[in-house]
């Protein structure tokens, strides 16, 4: 992250949100021990789930939730950059299109057709793109939901102008520390740890069961060896590791790349 | 100032409507003295769930579906749950039901204390948001904040996190609590009760608009409890069928305004769904110290106001505690954390009572496992009429008022609904038309960023 030049004294937050579920902005009210101390600390200028008044631009700090799906929304997010000093994409629709991006795979006109009995009243984009599709993110946070210390600990990084100490690594190491034994191993349930970036907290190994990718592709991921394993140790069938591949951050390479070349039997 | 003697016809424009969850407008048209257009259009942009829910494990519906909603995920997870499950021809009953409830008690409490004391109330007491009204009411903000973090922390710690829980599968779970986790849990839920019933006397002296509308209630009813997860869909007109006859009787239509589609009834009626409607259709099996409680602060079933939602919320959270200490009470750990399931082919209903009413799922499941077919029909596009049918009856009172209020005012109705736009597909813009205003096109503190929305 580039480290932003000096904030307001009392740094302006402007919340924005795209095509998404709520889930990410609804964890800074989830905030229940922090969240008045927060409005204390940072005057929250412009967040419409939380509060009528919408004060104007320009802010020291955005914060986006969402994908990009829509004429309108591409108009937005053009201006949300224009407002904002730092501009950070929380969430998996922000970080990677999210679920939505499934489309992106599809026949949008099939889909419409399919929802809509009168289609041409809905206008979209041909695909649902990340933020980072059409402006320049200073930071990105994934998760599916953020996860809300982490939230934190950006936001208090970008007060205190340092970088924000988030892991890149896969699930694995997060999952080892916190001594949950490995549910690949002890249990045989295939898990998608070894290839996805740690900060849910190794949730669902803790859980017995698999990670399902909610934080994406962690740095460096060795997708062909796991799908290897996967398919020949594993019984996951190809279609099913295309399906693992392609959910909340399906559209972030190197999953989406990967779940293509599984679909087309280029991946062995 | 708008002069409401002008016979011409007036424009008023609010761009946002903010504490609400998702992106929607509302477009009134005022001629003179009638009100000739009312739209509550969403804007929210389509995600198109049902399309790409086809070719789907069916194993891996609750968790797509979760992502339908940030602030109702359970709802989402319950509804997929025991849909598939009926296709799937498999029962979740015992413990793993009440583990179940007890989920859906945490979002109950977790949703509705949002709601109640960070959305709707500011609107009762005059603030722009809970954040301004914590400098004078700070105790009850704090209070608050500490009972919507104890349904967090039921939905935390049976789900794995508060948004989008990871625990939950078809069949049941994929790990149960042990008694000791759950001993914890039942401690801080008794140390909510008092600010609960506290804070229900508190919003009984609130100021009430006398708005009375003849509501045609649908909720879900179990002859035995009050129902979350089963039972059948009844209406206070009498209708009572199993939830598998939802659309013989219930139909979507889409409107021009809107990327929800509406829900109505196919004899062409609007209804209402949600805390209200499900209190008049089951407050008889509503626990005597509720009821006691109500007497004391004479609030009436059937009550036809839905400004009162907010003391509905409240009886539905104080029950959903209660509840969830009784079930904890009551728990002994199965022995298994799901029940097992054999995929076969078939077509399965389900619905459940999510925060904001009825939410109807229905999958047709392949022998292979995979969704062929989905449909959803969430709360918020079944109130969508609805809201249109309060904002005709209740705008005519308004029309003396100035613009700016009169907005606030009908904003303050929406909210009402607790609307969850993203759900419903999602963004609140309210436009007023008074055409011969100076106020027309005026953003209520709109940024520049919104104009284009």
């Amino acid at each position: 992250m580039n480290i932003p030049g000096p904030l307001s004294q009392k740094p302006r937050l402007a919340v924005y949100k795209f095509s998404s579920c709520d889930g990410c902005q609804l964890q800074i009210l989830e905030l229940e021990d922090e969240l008045l101390e927060l409005a204390g600390e940072i005057e929250i200028a412009y967040f419409l789930e939380a509060r009528r008044q919408a004060l104007p631009g320009p802010y020291d700090i955005g914060l986006v939730e969402g994908s990009i799906s829509t004429p309108a929304e591409e108009r937005l997010i053009r201006q949300a950059r224009k407002d904002c000093k730092v501009l950070v994409s929380i969430g998996a629709c922000a970080t990677a299109g999210g679920i939505q991006a499934l489309r992106n795979w599809a026949d949008i006109d099939e889909y419409k057709k399919r929802i809509y009995p009168r289609p041409e009243w809905v206008a979209t984009l041909d695909v649902a793109s990340p933020i980072a599709g059409y402006v320049y993110i200073d930071f990105e946070l994934r998760g599916c939901p953020v996860n809300k210390r982490q939230l934190v600990e950006v936001l208090s990084a970008l007060l205190a102008q340092r970088r924000p100490h988030l892991p890149t690594y896969s699930l694995c190491i997060e999952c080892k520390r916190a001594g949950i034994p490995c549910v690949m191993v002890a249990r045989k349930t295939p898990c998608l740890g070894p290839i996805t970036q740690a900060g849910c907290g190794a949730l669902c190994p803790k859980f017995n069961r698999g990670c399902y990718g909610c934080f994406g592709p962690a740095e460096t991921p060795n997708i062909g060896a796991l799908g290897r394993f996967f398919q020949e140790e594993r019984n996951v069938s190809r279609p099913a590791m295309v399906r693992m591949l392609r959910s909340f951050n399906g559209y972030l390479e190197p999953f989406k790349t990967s779940s293509d070349d599984y679909e087309q039997c280029i991946q062995p | 100032m708008s002069n409401a003697s002008n016979p011409e016809t007036r424009v008023i424009e609010v761009h946002n409507l903010a504490r609400v969850e998702g992106e929607g407008s509302l477009h009134l048209k005022i001629q003179g003295n009638r009100i000739t257009d009312i739209r509550f259009g969403i804007f929210e942009p389509p995600r198109f769930f049902e399309a790409f829910l086809r070719g789907r494990s069916f194993e891996e519906v609750p968790d797509i579906t979760a992502r339908i909603c940030g602030i109702c995920p359970v709802a989402y997870q319950m509804s997929s749950c025991t849909a598939i499950e009926a296709a799937m021809n498999v029962r979740v009953d015992g413990q793993l039901r009440s583990l179940r409830r007890l989920l859906y008690c945490g979002e109950w409490i977790e949703s509705h204390v949002l709601h109640m004391f960070f959305l709707h109330l500011p609107d009762f007491l005059g603030y722009e948001s809970a954040i301004s009204m914590a400098a004078d009411h700070k105790d009850l903000v704090v209070g608050a904040l500490r009972l919507k973090k104890a349904g967090n922390e039921i939905v935390r710690l049976l789900g794995g996190r508060e948004v989008h829980p990871i625990n939950v599968r078809v069949g049941g779970f994929h790990r149960v609590p042990d008694r000791g986790e759950l001993d914890a849990l039942a401690e801080e839920l008794n140390a909510c009760r008092n600010f609960a019933i506290d804070a229900i006397r508190f919003l009984a002296t609130l100021n009430y608009p006398d708005l009375e509308m003849d509501y045609d209630c649908v909720a879900l009813r179990h002859p035995k409890e009050v129902a979350m997860l089963d039972g059948a869909i009844a209406t206070s007109r009498g209708l009572e069928i199993p939830i598998s006859q939802f659309p013989d009787h219930f139909e979507e239509v889409q409107v021009p305004h809107s990327t929800a589609l509406h829900g109505r009834l196919r004899n062409g009626g609007t209804y209402l769904v949600g805390p209200l409607a499900r209190l008049n259709l089951n407050w008889d099996l509503y626990p005597p110290a509720i009821k006691k409680l109500a007497d004391e602060i004479k609030f009436t079933v059937p009550c036809r106001n839905q400004f009162k939602s907010i003391l509905a919320r409240g009886f539905e959270t104080l029950y959903a505690l209660d509840h969830a200490l009784e079930l904890i009470n009551a728990y002994e750990p199965p022995s298994e954390p799901a029940v097992e399931i054999n995929v076969r082919e078939g077509v399965g209903h389900g619905c459940t009572e999510a925060p904001r009413g009825i939410l109807y799922h229905r999958y047709e499941i392949g022998a292979d496992g995979l969704v062929k077919s989905a449909t959803i029909v969430p709360p918020t596009a079944q109130n969508q009429p609805q809201i249109e049918a309060d904002l005709a009856a209740y705008t005519p009172r308004l029309l003396s008022l100035p613009s700016e209020e009169m907005t606030l005012r009908c904003e303050h109705l929406i909210r009402n609904y607790d609307p969850c736009i993203s759900c419903a597909t999602h963004f609140l813009k309210v436009t007023v038309d008074r055409l011969d205003s100076s106020e027309a096109g005026k953003a209520l503190g709109a940024p520049s960023t919104n104009g284009s929305l």
